[in-house]
């Protein structure tokens, strides 16, 4: 089951709450650069090195993000479900993925080409700042959450 | 001092009965002091009182007017005490030593309890016997009853009351002292705790030495302080006399060493937690915690259990602790008040602050011994005042987020 | 004239039993080995022996005698007479003790002592608890009666936040509990590994979907102070008033009775006043380093 699905409309994409209130013009570009996927549970969806071109938005399901290190079990550091977004390793030079992302349950989600949203976000400016201003809360965020996560609140 | 004015001066002490009245006054001669001592302690009271020992004015066992500090006096002043002679041949012409009443009250070490193993399941509790004799606290200023009533209200005034303190309250009797001199470190006028003696008191001295005089003003307190007094040689103090006693604490109320603005206070502390005095204190501090041992008010102990090598006794003890202990604070992640700069924090807004809101009442008498015994002179009247002065001013957009 | 008492003896009575400190016999009934550290004990009385009352978020001072007397919060059932039930992370010499306690062994315990969690503010209310770490042993009281009287408030959340999925208490419960369908319960665990099906992130993440009418809910935090005043602020950040929400503090306690000194947390004596606090009275008192 792995693979695209029905194609996502560009009112369905406008409806989701990471891309809601861009220009409709910025979503148009994008549009053709889109696609719906949906995984099976256990399937890794990037992997860690690998060149990273694609921006995730999860619609259903649940994505967990880890860190897997030869000799090491594999560790889970982040959980993420319907609505949150991962994958912005397309942004950051060298492009590649510095997590591996892996469905814990059958999961759904719409998957934007990072160079063509490279290129849409250099091409409008105004839409640009407002997903960065989407974008950056939510990296701040998990910054903060590592952060405690390093500090071992719970540590004994 | 409108109690003096009202002073009864009618008959001599009976002699069996009830003694004389509560709130008459009375004189006693110098050479007539051993019988107040033998009267003590024919009424069965272990006598503790000012001794010189070891350079300093402590308390200590009085067997005889000998053991008293006759003609000392001590000079204080931030982080000193010298004991210098007077001119005069006065018991009683000196402040406050580097001890307090609280030793006896509330030991450096006390036993609580011991459980012993009877079965597998169970074990049995018994007190040490009962070590206390009853006692005389003789020259008790009223900064001091202050601080025995202020640890009065922590041991036996809430919902838990510690059974040996409560005893040996109840076996106390405080002979004040009326302070005829304040010390350099001294500000029980601030604190409102003195230097009159108005009440607490079972009896109350006031050493009269003037023009070759010297005598007793003696004030009965309570009913247990008049009993005391029978077959002492005491007769009926006139209104000069009164006068004479007054003009003496008055002289003391104009002498304080220090002062210190309490206006506001517990709001100005709670409301500076973050003030940088702290850290320029904190600095200072050695943490060695002398001010904690010398407050005659700082009740906080830690408790410990010793056991015995075969696991079927195991005693409670307790002990003196110092919030200027690091392990004073300590949770199984590390210490909370790992600074020195917390840790005075804790101490002084503990002190002068959230007493009141934990005790109803202030924890500082304004004896001064944290001054005078702290080995780098550190004067808290002095660190409250900065903490005024380094205080943001209230203006706009201030309030609440202090 | 000669002997003190008529003139200085007592008047009022004097106590000649050890005190507030004294403690009463118990054995351990039951031992759960909760974690690798974590073990939950049931302590019985001695025979004939009642056993107080308690409310969910008191504490008890429990010792193996001559080990060292330590405050464990009661995770029991505060509707279950005749037994006292603890969890006990093994950290120091007295917990290790305790927690290594067979059944049978004699334990010397005393209790309960102080405010607990104001339950009855809950009523007509929804609900959002959240617990770090052993936090949830203070909590599973609050959680056991607020189920017993499931038709007397709204929603239900729980979230509850643990180091790794190994770390988890009351694993059965939990269980149990997240198979309800009249409440929510989540799961988050800082880190996992592959065979951890559940939630990886802070407490805080789990938040933001949290289903409670931010004007009529109240809010219950215990576990570490880091974690709950994050939760408090995220919270606030939802709507729901400071008003609303109550934290359980930890400092050391040694006599539990409001006369050692040691847990105080500026005006609060936390064994007397505390452990649970209004949030409202704590929130700048929590932003004060080393207090």
């Amino acid at each position: 089951m792995n693979g695209p699905v029905r194609p996502i409309t560009s009112a369905e994409l406008e409806a989701h709450a990471f891309l809601h209130g861009l220009s409709a013009r910025f979503l148009a570009e994008l549009l053709p650069h889109t696609e719906r996927r949906e995984f099976a549970a256990g399937h890794t969806v990037a992997r860690e090195g690998d060149p990273a071109r694609e921006f995730f938005l999860i619609e259903v399901g649940k994505v967990a993000l880890e860190i897997v290190a030869e000799g090491r079990p594999h560790l889970t550091v982040l959980t993420l479900g319907p609505g949150e977004v991962f994958g912005w390793s397309w942004l950051v030079p060298p492009h590649l993925w510095r997590v591996d992302a892996r469905t814990l349950k059958p999961s759904r989600v719409v998957v934007v080409a990072g160079p063509a949203l490279r290129d849409a976000l250099e091409a409008h400016p105004e839409d640009g700042y407002r997903f960065l201003r989407r974008l950056v809360p939510i990296l701040a965020r998990r910054l903060d959450a590592t952060r405690l996560q390093v500090f071992d609140v719970y540590r004994p | 001092m409108s109690g003096l004015r009202n002073a009864h001066v009618g008959d001599p002490p009976s002699h069996g009965g009830m003694g004389p009245a509560v709130g008459s006054r009375w004189l006693l001669a110098r050479d007539e002091f051993p019988s107040l001592l033998d009267a003590l302690r024919r009424a069965g009271y272990r006598i503790v009182g000012p001794t010189v020992r070891d350079g300093a004015i402590v308390y200590g066992s009085i067997r005889s007017v000998a053991d008293l500090p006759e003609g000392w006096t001590d000079r204080q002043s931030a982080g000193a005490y010298r004991l210098e002679r007077r001119p005069d041949r006065a018991l009683f012409g000196y402040n406050v030593g580097p001890h307090s009443w609280k030793k006896y009250l509330f030991p450096p070490r006390e036993h609580l309890f011991t459980l012993r193993r009877t079965d597998a399941a169970k074990f049995e509790v018994s007190v040490p016997e009962d070590p206390d004799p009853p006692m005389a606290y003789l020259g008790v200023r009223a900064c001091e009853i202050a601080a025995l009533n202020i640890q009065d209200r922590v041991f036996v005034g809430g919902a838990a009351v510690d059974p040996g303190y409560a005893r040996r309250k109840a076996r106390r009797l405080v002979v004040a002292v009326q302070c005829g001199q304040a010390g350099g470190t001294c500000f029980c006028v601030s604190m409102g705790t003195g230097p009159a003696v108005r009440d607490g008191f079972d009896l109350s001295l006031t050493e009269l030495l003037d023009e070759g005089r010297h005598e007793f003003l003696v004030e009965i307190g309570t009913a247990d302080g008049a009993r005391v007094l029978d077959g002492v040689p005491l007769r009926p103090a006139e209104p000069s006399d009164v006068r004479a006693g007054e003009a003496r604490v008055a002289d003391a109320a104009r002498a304080m060493g220090r002062a210190m603005d309490t206006e506001g206070i517990h709001d100005l502390l709670l409301g500076n937690l973050e003030s940088p005095v702290w850290d320029d204190v904190g600095r200072r501090c050695l943490a060695c915690t002398n001010c904690t041992l010398a407050c005659p008010t700082c009740f906080c102990h830690s408790t410990e259990e010793v056991p015995d090598l075969s696991a079927e006794r195991d005693e409670r003890w307790r002990r003196w602790d110092s919030c200027f202990n690091l392990a004073f604070s300590e949770l199984h992640t590390g210490s909370v008040r790992s600074t020195t700069p917390a840790r005075y924090r804790q101490w002084l807004t503990h002190k002068l602050a959230t007493w009141f809101d934990q005790f109803g009442s202030s924890g500082c008498v304004g004896c001064g011994r944290c001054i005078t015994w702290c080995p780098v002179g550190i004067d808290l009247t002095a660190e409250v005042r900065a903490i005024r002065a380094a205080a943001p001013r209230p203006g706009p957009g201030a309030g609440g987020t202090a | 004239m000669s002997t003190a008492p008529e003139i200085a003896g007592p008047v009022a009575p004097v106590p000649s039993h050890g005190g507030p400190l004294e403690p009463a016999p118990f054995t351990v009934r039951a031992r759960a080995q909760e974690t690798r550290d974590t073990v939950s004990l049931v302590l019985a009385p001695a025979p004939g022996s009642e056993v107080p009352a308690f409310r969910p978020g008191q504490f008890n001072m429990l010792s193996v005698p001559g080990r060292g007397e330590v405050a464990i919060s009661i995770s029991g059932d505060p509707g279950r007479a005749g037994e006292w039930v603890h969890t006990v992370r093994a950290l120091g010499l007295a917990t290790q003790a305790l927690a290594g306690s067979m059944p049978g062994t004699l334990i010397a315990a005393r209790g309960p002592y102080g405010q607990g969690w104001p339950v009855d503010r809950a009523w007509g209310k929804d609900v959002v608890i959240v617990a770090g770490g052993v936090g949830l042993a203070p909590v599973r009281p609050l959680l056991l009666e607020l189920l017993r009287h499931r038709a007397r408030f709204g929603r239900l959340e729980v979230i509850y936040g643990a180091r790794t999925p190994d770390d988890l208490l009351y694993a059965p419960e939990l269980a149990a509990w997240r198979g309800r369908t009249d409440a929510r319960f989540q799961v988050t665990v800082d880190a996992a590994g592959r065979d951890w099906y559940g939630d990886v992130g802070l407490v805080t993440q789990r938040l933001p979907d949290a289903r409670f009418d931010p004007a009529s809910a109240v809010a219950f935090l215990c576990g570490p102070e880091i974690m709950m005043r994050l939760t408090a602020e995220t919270l606030e950040g939802r709507g729901l008033p400071r008003e609303g929400i109550w934290v359980s503090l930890e400092r050391t306690m040694q006599c539990g009775v409001g006369l050692c000194g040691h847990c105080q947390f500026g005006p609060y004596l936390l064994c007397r006043d505390g452990p649970v606090l209004p949030y409202r009275d704590v929130a700048r008192l929590l932003r004060i380093r080393g207090l």
